[in-house]
């Protein structure tokens, strides 16, 4: 076998396709920046004064980094992801002393003409970390508390270095790793949990307003969604369809009750109508758990239990703990505040740009709201502004499509591995990709909140390019050395 | 082997995921960028700064070429409200003649969406008008530390001379009704106020165009959209020459100082108003620029409004300048003929009323009666008509055919004159009189005072003038009108039309002769201009404001008018005094071009007099 593999050269299996995504991403993303800084002095597409420039420039060193990658023996990543893992966290700590502040973030090292931020190659260094633990003999994430400990461990400790370094968004970034978790035997609970918080925040905060019951109609909503999960965990992940239905019969009639009460003038405070219903629920699901001895009807309990405390609790959190500018770029994201001049400035201005794009676009270098400066930061975070702008849904569609393609063929690469090591890490690059999209493109077009990420191979920046390339061709690398 | 089938299918659930959430994210930008419009719209108005090109107003001529009202430039200040940075207030106020607090105020002003209905952030908006060139000279200067700020050119007007103000009106900014009701005004456009301003307003404006400036995120011009291809000129205004002659109403106005009234000139044959003045008036200068809001306050508070066109707003009881409408209502009528005589024994005596009259001999037939000013010839005559139920059926008949007759020489309707506000003067119907009286109770004698011009009847001077004229011209009139010429247009077909009274033409000229005769030996003497054959009618007008008013019409020369005048004078006492010097001086001046040696002594009597102190007097 191994002989086999060293015979054909490794660009005889290097996945094609995925390097041709990559090569259309990088070339797209320099257009982009080139008619993102483009000035009125019509200065060259390749002048290394420009931001275009710089990032052709950066790009060339990416694929000389690429080829070194795809050259390196597979064997190398494996053995030496422990001592990169450590190495990499030791300049992250470094950087935190060393790095000049800039806006706030001490994340950046200057070496000579270049800076380089350490945060964006750790992604890589952990991702081989996580990788190499998920490898090692006879490892499974549930045989013991132990090991979930050792695999979060290797996710947390480079979020806190870099959350000291005061880069959120690129810490963030790590929590996706969590898809890796649940592909390699997470409880699926665990992102449903995830998803519902996200779900009750959202809808907690943004119908705060208004009041039902007595109490807000977000927090009611988010009552009424926790009956219906309660019901649904019952009913599909617990299999007891005759306790799903008493619990909705249930739930039901006294919602109607409480509803005609209030029609009819006579308020029962909320907060005391909820807590007591699903009380009684939670009562009647112990007494059949004890009764029939039912699987897991007391992790439905709890999480229940866990739910009425969330939403106690997002209230005093948002008010409370997120700072006011936080709170007012979450209430921008929510379409609850405008605030054109400050948090929602940069969305608002972003809209404008892609909106004003149309379906086919204004056409290259013609964009008037990118080119005069209106969308900030547009060669970097708000890049994708200058597609939506320029190449109009036609080209944003394309460009997202791309994405979601060369996603989907990390996924595809890292199933058809027989080495954990490489699916793992495969996964971990499919994360990675994940959050970005979702995170970057979602804020550019006013759906998440402003969170400081850049597109992945678009935005301006030797590090981002640098890191996703490293990450890539690494999986290309450990691919074309399948068996 | 360590793959495990089951957990392998949770590929689907993280592939699922970014699916959906691309899926989610595909629905935002085909609603952002195709089906919402919102965005395209606030990025034009964020990436095109709109900048009007105002066309310079149509320059005014008068009459002989002369030039009386052209443009100056005036420099506004224009503000970006959005673009503004922190700049030095108390630097720009220096700069620009003006304390802090007003600019304090005017940026209030400005915001105030009460006051600038228009306002936004992200389009110019008019901080200070009426820059002085000095003043803009050095904000130019500084314009840099300003940002924000640019400076529009626009145009005031100026007047070469200081008279006709009620005829040339002024301009003002638009109110918001007038950009209601014309879409082609903006805030801060200008538009004609009162006079010609007014009512020629869409030949003088011209058109506005629009220049296409692209400007980033700091505001900064980052050069012409399209290179100025979509750029729109503007188009200049039209020039108008006006019927005046500019010398001739400066002259005459000069005449009217210290007095209330008006006069208004004629050119017989082509109805063209060659002067048109209103006594007490005003600089038309001082309705310019920065100053225009508080004089124009002085002047609507000035209790002998100089701002009411006596000229052809004022209903003024006509006098014996009524007397000839009535000699051809007579003749047409068949009332009278010329040889037809009444008695006058120092008036009308009849059915216990009496109506005064002085002396001349008696009985007195029509071209002696016009020449004298006969009241009692007039209401012998009226008395006649009114009461000759033979051939009327009633008095109210017989009033409404002589109302018919006066209503067709240009009374109790606004003639149509081009300027704006013309009001109608008044003749009294028999529905009036039978409101007042009863009907079928009122007589002849009982509106006896008609028949000389007194009672109800009301003309304004240009209605009189305008019977002036169509008595020189023998039986037709052309609409009075003051714009001679409009540039590269013709004027209204109704200022070229000849109108006809319905007395027939030959009536007019015994009636003429009697104004002859009132000038060679009559009540108009003074108007006898050496070499030029003057026929004249006084009028002296009782009213219940003081003194009589006095008046005159007159026209020459004789056989081949030239002009036509009407002279009123409130207050000032016997036609005789101030309305025939006036007027004959007017003619004199206007058809010689200088005064005789021998007349002026009259002449500087009349422009020395004062007749405003009698004004609103009691009768003495």
């Amino acid at each position: 076998m191994a002989q086999k593999n060293t015979d054909i050269s490794v660009f005889g299996r290097v996945d094609w396709w995925t390097v041709g995504i990559y090569l259309v991403l990088v070339i797209a993303g320099a257009l982009s920046i080139y008619s993102a800084s483009y000035d009125f002095d019509h200065a060259s597409i390749f002048s290394f004064s420009e931001f275009s420039g710089k990032q052709i420039r950066w790009i060339g060193l990416a694929l000389c980094l690429g080829l070194v990658i795809l050259l390196i023996d597979s064997r190398v990543f494996d053995t030496y992801a422990y001592p990169a893992y450590i190495a990499m966290l030791m300049l992250l700590a470094v950087t935190i002393v060393i790095a000049p502040d800039i806006k706030g973030s001490r994340s950046w090292l200057v070496l000579g003409p270049m800076s380089l931020q350490p945060a964006e190659f750790a992604k890589c260094t952990t991702a081989l970390a996580l990788a190499k633990l998920f490898s090692s003999y006879n490892f499974h994430l549930n045989a013991s508390r132990n090991n979930y400990f050792k695999a979060l461990a290797i996710i947390f400790v480079p979020i806190m270095l870099i959350l000291a370094q005061k880069e959120t968004g690129s810490a963030l970034a790590y929590t996706a790793l969590f898809f890796v978790l649940y592909r390699e035997g997470m409880s699926g609970l665990v992102l449903l949990a995830a998803l519902s918080a996200v779900v009750f925040f959202v809808v907690a905060v943004k119908f705060s307003s208004a009041l039902i019951f007595g109490i807000p109609s977000g927090q009611a909503i988010v009552f009424f969604m926790i009956m219906l999960i309660m019901v649904l965990m019952v009913g599909i992940y617990c299999k007891r369809s005759v306790e799903a239905r008493n619990l909705l019969i249930w739930f039901a009639s006294t919602s109607a009750i409480q509803g005609i009460l209030a029609a009819f003038g006579v308020p029962v405070p909320g907060y005391i109508f909820f807590v007591c219903v699903l009380a009684v629920a939670c009562i009647y699901c112990m007494i059949v758990k004890f009764h029939s001895a039912a699987r897991r009807m007391g992790l439905v309990v709890a999480s229940v239990v866990a739910a009425v405390v969330f939403v106690f609790c997002i209230d005093f959190a948002f008010n409370h703990v997120l700072q006011p500018h936080q709170q007012m770029r979450i209430k921008v994201a929510l379409g609850m505040e405008d605030d054109l001049r400050g948090a929602g400035y940069n969305v608002n201005q972003s809209k404008i740009a892609i909106g004003s794009g149309g379906m086919f676009g204004k056409g290259f270098l013609n964009g008037t709201q990118t080119k005069l400066k209106y969308v900030p930061e547009q060669h970097t975070d708000f890049i994708y502004c200058t597609i939506g702008e320029e190449q109009g849904f036609l080209g944003a569609t394309a460009v997202l499509l791309i994405f979601l393609a060369l996603i989907l063929r990390i996924i595809s690469i890292a199933e058809r591995q027989q080495s954990v090591f490489t699916r793992v890490y495969g996964y971990c690059v499919a994360s990675y990709l994940i959050f970005h999209l979702a995170i970057n493109i979602g804020m550019v077009i006013g759906l998440c909140p402003v969170i400081g990420i850049p597109l992945p191979f678009f935005s301006y920046g030797g590090s981002s390019l640098w890191g996703f390339t490293f990450l890539l061709f690494i999986l290309l690398r450990l691919d074309a050395a399948r068996k | 082997m360590r793959k495990d089938y089951k957990l392998e299918k949770r590929k689907y659930v993280i592939g699922g995921f970014i699916v959906v959430i691309a899926f989610i994210y595909l629905l935002r930008l085909f609603n952002l960028q195709v089906i919402d419009s919102r965005y395209k719209d606030s990025a034009d108005s964020n990436a095109f700064l709109r900048k009007a090109i105002y066309p310079s107003r149509g320059i005014i001529y008068d009459r002989d070429g002369r030039l009386v009202v052209y443009n100056q430039p005036a420099y506004d200040v224009m503000m970006i409200p959005r673009d503004v940075q922190q700049f030095d207030t108390l630097d720009f106020c220096r700069t620009v003649s003006i304390t802090p607090a007003q600019l304090r105020r005017r940026l209030a002003d400005m915001r105030d969406k009460r006051l600038n209905p228009g306002y936004s952030s992200y389009s110019p908006q008019r901080l200070l008008t009426h820059l002085s060139p000095e003043d803009y000279g050095r904000l130019q200067e500084k314009l840099y530390r300003f940002p924000g700020l640019f400076v529009q050119k626009r145009i005031l007007r100026q007047y070469s001379y200081p008279v006709a103000a009620n005829v040339l009106g002024n301009i003002r900014e638009v109110s918001q009704s007038d950009i209601d009701a014309d879409p082609e005004y903006a805030p801060g456009d200008y538009t004609g106020d009162l006079g010609i301003e007014k009512s020629y307003e869409h030949f003088l404006r011209g058109k506005k165009g629009q220049e296409i400036f692209i400007r980033d995120a700091r505001g900064q011009i980052q050069g012409r959209y399209e290179d100025g291809a979509r750029d729109i000129p503007a188009v200049s205004g039209r020039n108008i020459r006006l019927s005046l002659n500019i010398e001739l109403q400066q002259y005459a106005e000069s005449l009217m100082v210290n007095k209330k009234g008006a006069v208004v000139a004629i050119e017989p044959s082509t109805g063209e108003i060659l002067c048109l003045v209103s006594s007490p008036t005003y600089d038309p200068n001082i309705l310019v620029g920065r100053q225009r809001g508080s004089n124009y306050r002085k002047l609507v508070s000035d209790p002998d409004k100089p701002l009411y066109d006596r000229a052809i707003m004022a209903g003024y009881p006509p006098g014996s300048t009524f007397k000839p409408t009535q000699a051809l209502i007579l003749l047409h009528e068949g009332i009278v003929t010329l040889g037809t005589q009444y008695p006058c024994y120092h008036g009308y005596v009849n059915g216990g009323l009496r109506v005064g009259c002085h002396g001349h001999a008696s009985p007195i037939a029509l071209k002696p009666a016009l020449q004298t000013s006969c009241n009692a010839y007039f209401c012998w005559g009226f008395k006649n008509m009114i009461d000759r139920r033979g051939k009327y059926g009633s008095s109210a008949n017989a009033f409404e055919v002589w109302k018919k007759h006066l209503v067709s020489m240009g009374y109790g309707y606004p003639l149509g004159v081009d300027l704006p506000g013309e009001k109608r003067g008044f003749l009294p119907n028999d529905k009036f009189y039978n409101k007042w009286y009863g009907e079928g109770r009122w007589s002849a004698n009982t509106i006896i005072s008609v028949s000389i011009g007194q009672g109800e009847v009301l003309a304004t001077p240009l209605q009189i003038a305008n019977l002036c004229a169509t008595i020189a011209n023998r039986g037709w009139f052309i609409t009075p009108h003051v714009v001679k010429e409009i540039e590269d247009t013709v004027i209204d077909a109704e200022y070229t039309r000849r109108r006809h009274p319905t007395v027939s033409p030959g009536h007019y000229q015994p009636v003429a002769e009697g104004m002859r005769m009132a000038v060679l030996g009559g009540t108009c003497r003074a108007a006898d201009l050496p070499g030029i054959e003057v026929a004249g009618k006084t009028g002296t007008a009782q009213n219940p404001h003081g003194r009589d008013h006095s008046a005159f019409m007159g026209f020459a020369p004789y056989d081949n008018p030239k002009i036509a005048v009407a002279v009123y004078v409130e207050n000032a006492g016997f036609g005789a005094t101030f309305g025939v010097p006036i007027g004959s001086l007017v003619m004199e001046k206007y058809l010689n071009g200088s005064i005789s040696p021998a007349r002026k002594p009259l002449e500087q009597r009349m422009l020395h007099s004062n007749t405003i102190q009698f004004s609103g007097t009691k009768k003495h």
